[in-house]
């Protein structure tokens, strides 16, 4: 009988940081039994318990996508205990990894459409695993144009600066990716997201957008998206609540009558607009 | 169906055959604290008591202990840091004299526990197998109760193995599942009328409960408007959020994940606690930001949660039993079902005070 | 016919409300199941007529009334004035916004010993509950075969454990009182009973104590109905740094008590609110008056007295009985 609660052991094969601030770091996973990574079959979009037995879990992003192969990715913050515990840690270390868990961005459902796809600061990590998706041969013909708009504070806070170069350099793909104000050695955009996103004014025609970002991206984005006239049902968000089990039981990331880690944690503007905004 | 007779008389040597095969508890008076009714383990010489009105705690806590240990590990040596399951006890429990809405309660909470493939709670679901439900129904339902308006009632029937009704000397045993029809199979047959005389109990029993709310405009509310009601700050106003409510609520099933890593010592545990909506660090994120903050959101959550939300989410079902503890028990005498009156008033935002 | 005491809070209570001399009155009105009544917030003089005063009041307004910032009119009996008085001192209330209507006390009946005389039967009304002629209560009902019953209960067999030893049952710094004082103590010698663990040795008495709170389940109901519990997050839900474990381990649950006692101690008025909230019927005085009375014995100290004497624990004199103090 599966046990819901037990995470797979996994093992450190890789550390980086990645920011200049040193508060994220990049942590790549090697399953300690073969037929865990089997199960453990995922979608760009969703999340997983980063279990550290002693301290606890914490819920995070998986960054990479599942047509990397084994390759399993976390970009973490460090902000609470047991993010702090893996900040520490090191390649070799043992600890655990429960999940995949939650829903995933709609991409199977909206093939050949036109994609937007709006990132704010470290939440840019299950996008980045949503890019690499998208970059797989099978699945970049399935799909219109992409506009990909990332912001962080400074350049030395943007993640996978080189990856998006890449993205940049393949048909298809504009990458808008801008930081707060100038900066020396900074030649990309300027500005915060959201005034980002209004320059670019992206067509609602025959397209869907993906969200990841903090509250107050979100926030402002959604009126410009609004002006630019998309529908509610045509914008998808990822939302982060405090979890537990993951598994849509304990009742701590409940709002309304959606658990956000089992009905989310992505939901449509259209089922957001329909409830309280306890998140 | 065929109902089965068990006289009072003969109780002992129906509860001795049962001990054989499982442990047997029933709810049994405190001796530490006046008229409280607890469950404990019915000894040999013991015949129970049917003379109470119900257990101050919900049986829940048998399916879903209040503290649990999940997981072990070793923080050294071969296989340090790999979480393993604890091994689960294998004890086989009858609860005797389960009142009806304790069992709708476990079956309710069946639904939550075990949605899925994904979410299926093994903890729960190897309890709730092991332990057998024998119900005594309410011939009595006291002031606080309020089984009939959140869809249950004092002879139903819902996650019970065995009903049982008491006609005063005898018990009339209604087998409900395959486990109950064998556990009755040795009792006599019910004679001709006893069946009857067990309805009309029930019919005098639901006469008995005055009706004390509705919830067709809850039904008919959307989530939103009931959400925005200016009444919650009345509720707010004396509720002083703590858990009694959630505790003692059969259907109450917020948990904590929290692990131990003990000073002495290399093995460590994973432990889950009931935890409750009324705490503010409930749904502290770790950047301070909290999304119900303020006691108005944790009080609101709790009613909404039961009476919108999850009927919402499963198929009209309230998340209540309507036992009445939470009236009985909470310090402040915070009635859900003036909160429910409330949110179903005709103009429910002419309810309480704007803020 | 009204009882008078009820008349008179409801009289005072629309006056203040009428002249603008407060917000808001924090008093009781008729609970919703017998034997019990609901704290209540009057705003308009029409919402006195729903104040009532009984012998089920047994809760402590100054945990409602705590940190309010709008002036309020609290209906307070002696401990719980005291309590009031305790937290204007701590700087939770302040007093130019604090209204004491003062009602002397006869004490609180216990619901669970109500209940135990009469084992398991359903109480369905409580006929009359008379403040001090009849010396009982008479409460209707019917038992599991639905024959019913008629039964009267004395007072004094059903008060609550600290209404026996009460010593100021007449509010204490009251801006008004709407009754006749009644005679300040009820009669029964507070240090006989406060520490009834006492004569044990440290074995046994350990032993009494894990046995007494060996039922607690946590809900913090005794925390979060005493209006000397305020911290903004309490040590016991701390998760980070994590001083008490969450568990169902006596170790857990023990050090919860202990630590709460503790922080209680020279501030508690011994008000009963903490047992009557119990969700479990445990008997937390058992602590919380030992400690009381070695506060008394030792500084002479009685909480809430007035609104200016720092508590013992929160203060220094060089003649402390503590041997680290000198």
């Amino acid at each position: 009988m599966l046990n819901p609660y037990l995470p797979y052991p996994v093992r450190i094969s890789d550390v980086r940081v990645e920011t200049e601030d040193k508060t994220l770091r990049t942590f790549e996973f090697e399953f300690l039994h073969e037929k865990d990574a089997k199960a453990f079959a995922y979608h760009p979009g969703q999340f997983a318990e980063l279990s550290i037995p002693g301290v606890g879990e914490s819920p995070i992003g998986i960054a990479s996508s599942p047509t990397e192969g084994n390759k399993l990715l976390f970009t973490v913050f460090r902000a609470g205990s047991v993010t702090s515990k893996l900040h520490g840690m090191k390649v070799g270390d043992v600890m655990g990894v429960r999940g995949p868990m939650g829903n995933w961005y709609p991409l199977d459902q909206n093939e050949g459409k036109n994609l937007v796809i709006i990132a704010g600061g470290y939440a840019v990590t299950t996008l980045r695993s949503t890019m690499v998706w998208l970059q797989d041969p099978k699945n970049r013909s399935r799909f219109g144009e992409i506009d990909f708009i990332y912001g962080a504070r400074t350049p030395g806070m943007l993640l996978y600066r080189d990856e998006m170069e890449a993205w940049q350099n393949k048909g298809g793909v504009r990458c808008h990716v801008t930081v707060d104000r100038e900066f020396p050695d900074w030649n990309g955009l300027t500005g915060f997201v959201p005034a980002v996103v209004e320059r670019l004014a992206p067509k609602p025609d025959n397209a869907i957008a993906l969200v990841c970002g903090p509250p107050v991206m979100i926030k402002f984005t959604q009126p410009v998206l609004d002006k630019c006239g998309w529908k509610s049902d045509q914008i998808f968000l990822s939302l982060e609540n405090r979890m537990k089990c993951g598994i849509g039981i304990c009742g701590r990331c409940n709002v309304g009558h959606q658990y956000v880690c089992k009905d989310g944690p992505v939901f449509s503007k259209a089922e957001l607009d329909e409830l309280p905004v306890e998140y | 169906m065929q109902y089965k007779i068990l006289s009072k008389d003969s109780l002992a040597g129906f509860v001795e055959a049962l001990s054989k095969e499982y442990t047997v508890y029933a709810p049994k008076r405190d001796k530490k604290v006046p008229n409280k009714m607890v469950w404990k383990v019915l000894e040999a010489d013991e015949t129970p008591t049917f003379e109470f009105v119900n257990t101050e705690m919900s049986p829940k806590d048998f399916v879903f202990p209040q503290s649990e240990c999940m997981m072990r590990f070793k923080a050294e040596g071969k296989e340090a840091m790999v979480l393993k399951p604890v091994e689960m006890d294998t004890e086989r429990r009858v609860l005797l004299n389960v009142r009806p809405c304790d069992a709708k309660g476990l079956s309710f909470m069946d639904m939550i526990f075990c949605q899925d493939e994904q979410t299926n709670d093994v903890y729960w679901r190897d309890k709730r197998e092991r332990t057998v439900m024998i119900g005594l129904a309410c011939n009595n339902p006291c002031p606080s109760c309020f089984c009939l308006e959140a869809n249950c009632g004092p002879h139903h029937e819902a996650g019970l193995d065995i009903l049982m009704v008491d006609l005063g000397v005898n018990l009339l045993v209604k087998p409900l599942t395959e486990r109950g029809k064998s556990i009755a199979a040795s009792l006599p047959d019910a004679e001709a009328g006893e069946p009857e005389r067990a309805a009309i109990i029930k019919r005098h029993a639901e006469d008995a409960m005055k009706k004390t709310f509705s919830t067709e405009r809850v039904e008919q509310r959307s989530l939103m408007e009931l959400y925005n009601l200016p009444y919650w700050e009345r509720v707010c106003e004396t509720c002083i959020n703590c858990g009694t409510c959630t505790f003692v609520c059969p259907t109450c099933h917020c948990f904590d994940i929290q692990d131990e890593m003990p000073a002495n010592g290399d093995t460590g545990r994973r432990v889950r606690n009931w935890d409750y909506c009324m705490a503010p660090l409930f749904t502290l994120h770790t950047s301070g930001h909290n999304p119900r903050g303020k006691k108005v959101a944790r009080v609101r959550q709790r009613f909404m949660h039961k009476y919108k939300y999850i009927p919402m989410k499963r198929g009209g079902e309230v998340g209540c039993v309507g036992c009445g503890r939470c009236v009985r028990l909470c310090p402040v005498n915070i009635d859900i079902r003036d909160v429910i009156n409330a949110m179903n008033a005709p103009d429910a935002t002419a309810e309480g005070r704007e803020v | 016919m009204m009882p008078a005491r009820t008349e008179a809070i409801r009289a005072a209570a629309r006056r203040l409300l009428e002249a603008g001399r407060v917000d808001a009155v924090i008093g009781y009105t008729q609970g919703t199941i017998p034997l019990r009544a609901q704290p209540f917030i009057a705003y308009t003089p029409e919402e006195c007529d729903k104040l009532i005063w009984s012998s089920f009041c047994g809760g402590n307004l100054a945990s409602i009334a705590s940190g309010r910032t709008d002036r309020v009119a609290v209906v307070a009996q002696g401990c719980v004035s005291r309590n009031l008085n305790g937290l204007v001192h701590e700087k939770r209330i302040k007093r130019e916004n604090l209204y004491i209507i003062g009602v002397p006390c006869l004490g609180m009946l216990d619901q669970r010993k109500v209940e135990a005389k009469l084992m398991g039967r359903n109480i369905e009304t409580l006929k009359s509950d008379p403040e001090e002629d009849l010396g009982g209560i008479v409460i209707t009902g019917c038992n599991s075969t639905r024959e019913c019953f008629v039964e009267f209960i004395k007072r004094r067999d059903v008060k609550r454990d600290n209404c026996y030893t009460c010593m100021h049952r007449n509010p204490v710094g009251a801006d008004e009182v709407v009754a006749e004082p009644v005679s300040e103590t009820a009669g029964g010698d507070i240090d006989a009973v406060a520490a009834p663990w006492a004569r044990f040795d440290a074995d046994r008495r350990w032993d009494e104590f894990t046995k007494n709170f060996e039922d607690c389940i946590r809900c913090h109901a005794c925390r979060d109905v005493c209006p000397l519990c305020y911290c903004t997050t309490c040590f016991v839900d701390e998760s980070n740094p994590q001083w008490c474990g969450k568990t169902q381990d006596p170790a857990d649950v023990q050090t919860f008590h202990i630590l709460r006692a503790f922080h209680c101690a020279g501030r508690c008025t011994d008000c009963g609110a903490c047992e009557t909230a119990c969700p479990q019927g445990i008997k937390m005085r058992r602590l919380t008056s030992m400690l009381e009375k070695d506060v008394r014995a030792k500084w002479g100290h009685e909480p809430g007295m007035d609104c200016d004497t720092k508590p013992p624990l929160s203060t220094y004199r060089p003649d402390d009985p503590e041997d680290h103090f000198k």
